[in-house]
């Protein structure tokens, strides 16, 4: 009996571990199959035609340049608009709103986080776009700007759900101390609570970008996918990186360029959100080092 | 001239009431619009139909099922391993180099865009391990993607646990196992199970992922075993908002209802069970 | 092509209840490729087999089989109140190209053009690059300006084009809805000028029809045979006519 106790103990601890273990390999496991499909465009592409300008996969011009400026447009973007608006929220959230209103107003904001990027797209497309393109007056309304837009809607979840954690996570007597100094609650909120949630914050902004980066199938539907770098960018069609793998995936055949070229674009895509998430992650573990080293 | 304290304390409060305001309305408007436009077009036959005369008319059953299955699939697939994880993080993890390098594993997990999920999905499942495009490919691919929310929330959860909780009952003789089988899991359930509703909420919602990996345009009867392909909710709503000429907006918004239902009663009852077992936490 | 294969899928399950067609989305090259990849029986394509493609399908075992099943045009389309009415090839080639870049060059408003076509993976746009962009010529190397549309759907460019005074963009005839206008072509400026219709493509006076086709591994055989044969009988025909594609025969 205890025996048999102590065999199970062991295949239980074992499978454990091995789950533990086992998100280390998931990752191994992507990055390697990424890696063995993507790295033989290297080979079969030139360094200067992987930097060209133009990016047509019949024509087997891969100029990665336009997708990459594509990204980063539409994520820019997202970010001016959804970062005011989410460390914004969470500090009314988090400083202003009495302690009901916190219950509720939280999880409602993250109703848009769970909302499905489809969705979004579908409302863009058929709404947004049009409204665009009328009161801005621009050639057409699938541009960059309108992927920016339905991303910052969906970067804003995550934005006020961490920043709002990291607000509330200064400790009170810090408050107390600024209210007792004579400061108005302002003045604390700005002077004091915010600063020192400083890099919790980022860290929700850092996420939000991550978000927003990795998008696809929203921005696909909104922003007429033209692969195009021009200074005014936001205002036209652009194509990101993550609209051309999944238009394009389905199409190509197992082993061509063009299979590979995709995968080396699912790469960059991999390496970006990697550091993007690690700099958020690194700021998160710096605040908390520095916030057990002011309390003890 | 200095602006009174006061006043601009004023001015930034209503500033941040105000962008407060245009977040929620942005919501709701986002919400009423879908059920506004959708509402109509919801049937019993709409829902429980297959789709007729090249998908503009009929139902979305096939595709309602898909998601259900690949929802389930998932679930049984990243539970028990996500599950799993959280205890290993939050029970046996040393302070090591390895573990923080799980943690980053994690992180980077949870950050790597849908569509690139899509792609390892391609490339492990349906082709080296020749699963084909199929429930099992897009669950597999999926339960990976979904990993990360569960670990993570499930692990915060084990951790809220008191750490007396553990101590008593081995100092009662209870070994490690028991004491979390029979004492930490049942304390920290609620947590976990908004984290894992929160998971297969966003699992329930992708698209990219199952792109290729199992996701069938149009399929005449519900498929068969894990090995088939199957209509799903989000994909469908892909197609029948780019794919299909002359497609009636109606069924186009009751399809994008069904699917808003489906996530927003997720994740309601993630937020409710964790309030309410937030407020009937003892300690 | 896609809708024309999911009617016949639908209206085959009642003819031959213990087939099941399953129908997947995507471009010619993707049924290409999926059929190079053995993981489909029928392709379906808008376009024929690339040379190299019919060799990369033989590398891996599989020998594609050309069935034709039906026929279409290419219409190309503008906003209802664009006053154009029609355009030569030439010109066509030179708007989706980026030659000519406001309607005015061609006599229509002072408005810019803003091109609206297909992802690159449908058949109806490597046709559309061949046939009209480079009008034919194989040496030829002038593809769409960079500015381009590309939507992942021929949905999405009708009701672009249907919204957006300044668009221009094609499809096959099957697509067209009511909301677009399309476009008289001629294939050299003195004429005729003629409108995209079944008829205009079947004798030939419409310069841009092109067939459809379907491809298998080897000669059809079983289900698939009958299927087939099904597709070219008149009950298949008659669901390519109310489709708005060309039948053939």
């Amino acid at each position: 009996m205890a025996k048999r106790r102590k065999l199970f103990e062991t295949i239980i601890q074992f499978l454990i571990r091995a789950c533990g273990y086992s998100t280390v390999l998931f990752v191994a496991a992507i990055f390697i199959f990424l890696l063995q499909a993507g790295l033989p465009a290297l080979f079969e592409a030139s360094p200067a035609s992987l930097l060209g300008l133009r990016w047509y996969p019949i024509e087997s011009l891969y100029g990665l340049l336009p997708l990459l400026f594509g990204s980063l447009v539409v994520t820019i973007g997202a970010a001016v608009f959804s970062i005011p608006l989410g460390v914004a929220t969470a500090l009314f959230i988090a400083e202003v709103a009495p302690r009901w209103m916190r219950e509720v107003l939280k999880p409602f904001v993250e109703i848009l986080a769970g909302l499905p990027s489809v969705v979004l797209g579908f409302l863009g497309f058929l709404v947004l776009a049009p409204l665009i393109r009328t009161t801005l007056n621009l050639p057409t309304g699938l541009t960059a700007l309108t992927g920016s837009i339905l991303l910052a809607a969906m970067a804003l979840p995550t934005i006020v759900s961490v920043a709002e954690d990291a607000l509330d996570a200064v400790p009170k007597s810090y408050r107390d101390g600024a209210l007792a100094l004579g400061a108005t609650k302002w003045q604390t909120i700005w002077r004091v609570t915010l600063p020192a949630a400083r890099s919790g914050v980022l860290t929700a902004v850092m996420l939000g970008i991550g978000r927003a980066i990795g998008e696809t199938m929203a921005v696909m539907m909104v922003t007429g996918n033209a692969p195009q770098i021009r200074w005014d960018g936001l205002f036209f069609p652009a194509r990101t990186m993550t609209a051309t793998i999944a238009a394009e995936m389905g199409e190509v055949a197992g082993g061509s360029a063009h299979y590979h070229m995709l995968f080396l674009v699912a790469i960059l895509l991999f390496l970006i959100s990697f550091l993007v998430n690690i700099i958020a992650s690194s700021m998160l573990f710096r605040a908390k080092k520095r916030a057990e080293r002011m309390l003890s | 001239m200095r602006i009174p304290r006061s006043v601009v304390q004023k001015i930034a409060f209503s500033a941040l009431t105000a962008i407060m305001a245009v977040t929620i309305l942005t919501i709701l408007t986002i919400i009423t619009f879908i059920f506004w436009n959708g509402l109509p077009a919801v049937s019993s036959e709409f829902l429980f139909s297959m789709p007729r005369e090249g998908m503009t008319a009929g139902g979305i059953w096939p595709a309602i099922v898909g998601t259900l299955y690949l929802t389930l699939g998932t679930a049984v697939i990243a539970v028990p391993i996500g599950l799993l994880a959280a205890i290993y993080l939050s029970e046996y993890a040393p302070d090591s180099t390895f573990t923080r390098t799980i943690r980053i594993a994690i992180i980077n997990l949870a950050g790597i865009p849908s569509v690139v999920y899509g792609l390892f999905g391609l490339a492990l499942f349906v082709l080296f391990l020749q699963l084909g495009s199929s429930i099992l490919a897009s669950c597999l691919t999926l339960a990976i993607m979904t990993l990360p929310v569960i670990i993570s929330t499930a692990e915060e959860a084990l951790r809220a646990v008191p750490q007396s909780f553990r101590v008593v009952s081995i100092s009662m003789g209870g070994t490690r196992w028991q004491t979390i089988q029979r004492i930490v899991l049942p304390q920290a359930l609620p947590g976990i199970l908004t984290g894992v509703i929160l998971g297969l909420e966003r699992a329930a919602g992708e698209t990219a992922p199952i792109l290729f990996t199992g996701a069938s345009f149009f399929l005449p009867q519900l498929p068969q075993s894990i090995f088939d392909e199957t209509m799903a909710l989000p994909y469908h709503l892909f197609v029948i908002s780019t794919q299909v000429p002359g497609m009636p907006v109606r069924i186009q918004y009751g399809t994008a209802l069904v699917l808003l239902v489906f996530v927003l009663v997720m994740n309601l009852s993630a937020t409710l069970i964790r309030s309410y077992f937030r407020r009937k936490r003892q300690w | 092509m896609v809708n024309l294969a999911l009617a016949w899928a639908e209206a085959y399950a009642e003819v031959q209840p213990t087939v099941s067609i399953s129908v997947s989305g995507g471009g010619s090259g993707t049924g290409i490729t999926a059929l190079t990849d053995k993981t489909i029986q029928i392709a379906n394509a808008s376009r024929a087999m690339k040379q190299e493609e019919i060799e990369t399908a033989q590398a891996n075992g599989v020998d594609p089989k050309e069935i034709t099943v039906a026929g279409d045009a290419i219409a190309v389309i503008v906003h209802p109140d664009n006053p154009i009415d029609q355009l030569t090839l030439q010109q066509v080639s030179d708007i989706f190209s980026g030659k000519i870049n406001n309607w005015k060059e061609i006599g229509g408003e002072d408005r810019p053009i803003v091109r609206v076509s297909r992802e690159t993976n449908s058949g109806t746009h490597v046709f559309f690059l061949e046939s009209v962009i480079r009008l034919g010529r194989n040496d030829d190397k002038t593809i769409f300006s960079a500015d381009t549309l590309l939507l992942p759907s021929s949905e999405g460019i009708t009701s672009e084009v249907g919204q957006n005074l300044n668009a221009i963009g094609y499809d096959g005839l099957g697509y067209i809805t009511p909301a677009v206008k399309m476009l008289n072509l001629a294939a050299n400026p003195a004429g005729p000028f003629v409108g995209p219709s079944k008829e205009t493509a079947l004798n030939g006076t419409y310069p841009i029809a092109r067939d459809l086709y379907m491809y298998t591994d080897g000669e059809p055989t079983g289900w698939v045979k009958e299927y087939l044969d099904w597709i070219l009988s008149a009950e298949g025909q008659e669901i390519v006519a109310k489709l708005g594609f060309v039948p053939i025969s």
